[in-house]
């Protein structure tokens, strides 16, 4: 951790007023910016090891009344940046409407970790990747852009196979965003230039194209609001997590589904994938192969197999595409027997 | 009784032990009094503990402490030649910034434990430009605050001339040496009998295989921290150690002052499993900094460091080959063990000296390897010879009953051993085939289907798998005084010490019951050099130690009072306080040689295999059900039964805390736990407990410990065999057995992961 100056902002708009759009300014990325600090989670961690190191952090933690609002309407769900994730986990509109959203929370991180993150924040969690994570190691286009990437020929268990490439292979270790992906949601956003939303599949960046720069927000931007509409799907929905143990481990992989199912046939399906990808990440190519089809299994495994159709493996990962297909297969078959 | 003899007998050895006979005499006449399973005492210091009021090592932050933060080795191999501290040492508040040159020559060579010294790591810390393993310390940063030293640290940069380092079995520039050739100052002879090879071929059934388990770290919740002070050439270490007398004659000899110089405090360990016993590269360097600052230095290893400053368990290779009739007699087993290490020490586990005592094999044959790599030195760990060594054996056994058509408990039974074949050493006692058929009734062992992918709940599939424990029963010399009260009230004081087992609870349970005052009115302290040097914390020898050694010492104030058995002794006493200092030593040492060795912080091991007369073990069946998921495969372990004959058990309640603890760990070993390695760089990758996995509570719904009573006075006068590491033993092996009756695919690596029960991995 380098010396840091702070501050601390009341409200979304006072927050904005600390940064400027220059480059650098509220961007995690580069040394020397200035960084909006919500739970910390991810931020603190990266600065103590010396990964981050920006020049000034804007505490939001005093907007939290402000932005934390989470709010079901017929229309969809609004939940308020600074939300807690043990809030919108625990739910009970999220519980009922939105299965998906409410599992993807509680399967994430521990409790202590919950109660802390805030739902923005979670959204722009970083790659767990351990050449990333560790400056001992001279390579990674995203810490050191331009430099390679130690992760191609390393210990690449946890990386992705898809959004990858040979610049980058680091996998977005998130739950929800894969399914704030999939159900098509968006953020509302304030800046230097003032409000705009951004949809969910705009605002991440894959690794494999971008390794350094992570999103499409502008330097002094700060997300204030998430929204996933409401749709016929969202009831009937399931997040399937598997990892090495039962609770607090990252995605090994995952499936986020949300299934209009009528007479049996699939009018219409949202399908993210955690564990997997450069990015949160939806499949088009399941989603093609399930809609306007009877369901069955056997349509389920080649969507399965449709999702990772273009994946790319490296040594340790090679049973990603494999498992993947399987967690999808195992939460298609679980959302089509949910009684709604 | 003997005590005028005694009084008149001018040797302390002869003295010792005509005590102990007393005493063991002493000990059966009220043998039928005895519990064998004791109370269920909750730790005295339980509240303390959880309210945070009991003070740990690094909870000491002296006045005017500076703090400092070390500087680690990038690479694996290679030779600094240059460290540019200019900008580090722009950082406000930084003090003094060392390097190997301003270390040179500072700090005395010491030998690793176990080997006449009481280092880790035979590497002398920042003496020189080489670099021998990743994480080495190279540097220490010394600042005003924690932040200014580890901001500093990042900003120091080093020019290394780096070479292409040798990082596991199967890399280029490896040396191999049998363990026979490696040992200095020990003989080794590997265990052989009769001609395995010959009986192996001869027999109509074999199995032959290979086992592997992975490099893991102990991971204490507790990080490794020291503060050192000092005070008219008096240092004084607050460091979480469970060997307080080695980390003070170790300094003192890196110092190259007298050890008399040196204190140690350590009254509670936040967890340690083998790490916090030996002398660590950080400690010296800390006091050497204390010193020339003439200010308390203290300093707190981060998680990443503690993998590379402290140690941990080798990786290990196995070949085993049983044989056996067709009635399911063995008639052969061959073992041959590979252990990494690294270049500067052998440190080596020799797991099989334990192992060819398992079972009725009328030839064996075994073997050991040491293979040396560019890694940091390797140490104790949980159970550091069985955990591996028994894996591979109790999955090789599994794999045996198959062949042989038979169920694997029966499998076992049919082979006990109470005589052990390899120098026909009987057991002083030996309960396998109890633990086995109560482990198997308390588990519902015969709803077992023996046909593997059988059974099946759901959309799970179960498996039941069964294996062996053991673990020697060891003792170590004990110094110990005991100083009754006329208020009714008694203390004890031993350089022992407590990771969380429950050992100060135990010594006052033992001193009050042999002073027939009540525990709670006995004061123990432990955990500090300037105490009556007592045994290290490891080979899980403390209670049986320090118990003996405690109701030696109550029984000789016992007798000087003349107060019967099961009156207080405090009854005589009508002022003032008596006092009794006692060396104690397991009765199969040399006493006077094993007490100048203990005042030396060398203990001496006594027990397991060494007996002359007889064989001192710990056994355990272990039983688990897992469940593997039938398309995505998540291995789950939804209850395990122990059923362990550990002779007899102090404290009903830590003796459960121990097993149980120990089940669930090697329930990580199993599927969880392993210290991933970049093979180009050799490097940790996953240095951190995000990456680095234990089991949560989520992963352990069920643990069921049975402790079987079980009468061994022969074993020691009390009869304590000890419980810290006896759990762990073969839990992997038990799990590994019922992924493949669930699921038909035998895994011989550890850990086990979903990508090895997956059907057919495509490679793309």
């Amino acid at each position: 951790m380098r010396a840091f100056t702070y501050q601390s902002a009341g409200s979304a708009q006072a927050a904005v007023g600390g940064t400027s759009d220059k480059p650098g300014s509220s961007d995690k990325r580069g040394d020397g910016a200035t960084v909006f600090l919500a739970g910390g989670t991810t931020l603190l961690d990266l600065m103590k090891l010396d990964v981050s190191r920006p020049a000034a952090l804007i505490d939001i933690g005093e907007a939290t009344q402000q932005l934390s609002v989470i709010e079901a309407t017929a229309a969809g769900l609004r939940i308020g940046a600074l939300a807690k994730m043990s809030a919108v986990a625990n739910d009970t509109a999220v519980n009922r409407d939105y299965p998906v959203v409410a599992q993807s929370l509680q399967m994430a991180a521990s409790a202590q970790l919950r109660n802390m993150a805030s739902m923005a924040g979670n959204l722009l969690q970083r790659t767990r990747c351990s050449y990333f994570r560790d400056t001992t190691w001279a390579r990674c286009n995203k810490r050191v852009p331009g430099s390679g990437c130690d992760a191609l020929e390393g210990m690449n268990r946890l990386h992705g196979v898809l959004a990858v490439s040979e610049q980058c292979i680091a996998s977005y270790p998130g739950d929800f965003a894969n399914v704030f992906v999939a159900l098509d949601g968006s953020v509302e956003v304030l800046g230097p230039r003032g409000a705009r939303t951004i949809r969910a599949a705009n605002l991440h960046l894959a690794s494999g194209d971008s390794p350094a720069v992570e999103t499409t927000l502008h330097p002094g931007e700060l997300i204030t609001a998430l929204y996933i509409p409401s749709g016929p799907h969202t009831r009937r929905s399931a997040y399937v997590k598997v990892r090495d143990r039962q609770s607090y481990a990252f995605a090994l992989t995952s499936a986020a589904v949300a299934m209009d199912l009528q007479g049996g046939t699939v009018r219409d399906v949202r399908i993210g994938l955690g564990g997997v990808a450069g990015k949160p990440w939806r499949s088009a190519e399941a989603e093609a192969v399930l809609r306007g089809q009877p369901f069955s299994e056997a349509l389920a495994s080649r969507a399965g197999e449709a999702a990772f159709a273009r994946a790319r493996t490296r040594e340790h990962n090679a049973f990603k595409p494999q498992l993947g297909a399987l967690t999808l297969v195992r939460a298609l078959m679980q959302v089509h027997g949910m009684e709604v | 009784m003997a005590q005028d003899e005694r009084k008149t007998e001018p040797d302390a050895a002869a003295r010792i032990r005509e005590t102990q006979a007393s005493l063991a005499r002493s000990r059966s006449a009220q043998a039928a009094s005895v519990p064998l399973i004791g109370p269920s005492t909750a730790r005295y210091e339980s509240r303390e503990k959880v309210t945070g009021q009991a003070r740990y090592a690094g909870d000491v932050g002296p006045v005017g402490a500076a703090y400092a933060y070390a500087i680690s080795a990038p690479v694996a191999r290679g030779r600094i030649t240059r460290m540019d501290v200019s900008d580090a040492q722009r950082v406000p508040g930084v003090l003094r910034i060392y390097d190997h040159q301003s270390m040179k020559g500072r700090v005395k060579p010491l030998a690793i434990l176990g080997e006449g010294g009481y280092a880790a790591t035979s590497l002398t810390p920042m003496s020189g430009p080489d670099i021998a393993h990743d994480g080495q310390i190279v540097g220490l940063v010394v600042a005003e605050s924690y932040e200014a030293a580890r901001e500093a640290a990042n900003r120091v940069k080093l020019d290394i001339q780096a070479t292409k380092p040798s990082a596991c079995f199967g890399d280029p520039g490896l040396r191999t040496r049998p363990l026979s050739e490696v040992r200095k100052t020990k003989m080794w002879k590997d265990p052989k009998v009769g001609n395995a090879d010959a009986a192996f071929s001869a027999a109509p059934l074999k199995v032959e295989a290979e086992y592997a388990t992975p490099t893991q770290h102990h991971n204490p919740i507790e990080l490794y921290s020291t503060t050192c002070m000092w005070s008219d050439g008096r240092l004084t270490i607050h460091e979480p150690s469970a060997g307080v007398n080695i980390l003070k004659h170790g300094v003192a000899e890196q110092l190259g002052i007298v050890p008399e110089l040196v204190d140690v405090i350590s009254p509670f360990v936040g967890g340690m499993f083998g790490s916090k016993v030996a002398v660590t590269s950080r400690t010296v360097v800390i006091a050497l900094a204390a010193r020339d600052l003439g200010r308390p230095v203290k300093c707190v290893s981060t998680r990443e460091q503690g993998f590379t400053n402290a140690t941990h368990r080798a990786e290990t290779r196995h070949k085993v080959k049983l044989s056996c009739g067709t009635d399911g007699r063995l008639a052969s087993y061959g073992h041959e063990g590979s252990e990494l290490t690294s270049r500067t020490d052998a440190y080596t586990v020799n797991g099989t000296q334990n192992t060819v005592h398992m079972y009725a094999w009328p030839a064996l044959d075994t073997k050991v390897l040491m293979v040396e790599a560019d890694r940091n030195t390797p140490g104790f760990m949980r159970s550091p010879p069985e955990v591996p060594y028994m894996f591979a054996l109790e999955v090789a056994m599994d794999e045996m009953a198959e062949k042989a058509g038979i169920d694997p408990v029966k499998f076992r039974q049919i082979n006990d051993a109470q005589t052990s074949t390899y120098e026909n050493k009987r057991f002083t006692s030996r309960s396998v085939i109890q633990c086995l058929n109560q482990g198997a009734t308390a588990f519902g062992w015969s709803r077992r289907n023996p046909r593997p992918g059988s059974m099946r709940d759901g959309d799970w599939l179960v498996g039941y798998g069964v294996a062996m424990a053991s673990y020697p029963t060891v003792h170590v010399p004990a110094a110990v005084r005991v100083r009754v009260l006329a208020d009714g009230t008694a203390a004890v004081q031993i350089a022992a010490h407590d990771p969380g087992t429950g050992a100060y609870t135990m010594a006052a349970m033992i001193a009050g019951q042999e002073l027939g005052i009540d525990p709670q009115k006995v004061r123990v302290e432990m955990g500090d050099s300037r105490l009556p040097p007592g045994p290290l914390a490891g080979g899980s020898n403390t209670t049986a130690s320090i118990c003996n050694a405690i109701a030696q010492a109550c029984s000789n104030i016992r007798v000087r009072l003349n107060v019967a058995p099961g009156q207080a002794v405090t009854m005589a006493l009508t002022s003032g306080a008596v006092e009794e200092y006692l060396d104690w030593a397991p009765p199969g040492l040399e006493a006077a040689k094993a007490m100048t060795a203990n005042y030396k912080g060398q203990p001496e091991f006594w027990g397991g295999a060494a007996g002359a007369d007889a064989l001192r073990f710990a056994f355990g069946a272990e039983f688990v059900e897992v469940r593997v998921h039938a398309r995505t495969r998540e291995i789950r372990v939804p209850r395990i039964t122990g059923a362990f004959a550990a002779g007899r058990i102090m404290n009903k309640r830590t003796a459960h805390s121990q097993l149980m603890g120990g089940l669930i760990w090697g329930i990580g070993s199993a599927l969880h736990e392993a210290t991933e390695i970049d093979r180009r760089a050799s490097k940790y990758v996953n240095d951190n407990i995000a990456e680095y996995l234990i089991p949560v509570n989520a992963d352990i719904p069920a643990v069921e410990v049975i402790m079987i009573p079980e009468d061994d006075r022969e074993a020691n006068a009390l009869g304590i065999k000890g419980v810290g590491e006896l759990g762990n033993v073969g839990t992997a092996a038990a799990i590994a057995n019922a992924v493949y009756h669930a699921t038909g695919k035998r895994v011989r690596d550890l850990p086990i992961r979903i990508e090895n029960l997956l059907p057919d991995v495509k490679r793309v």
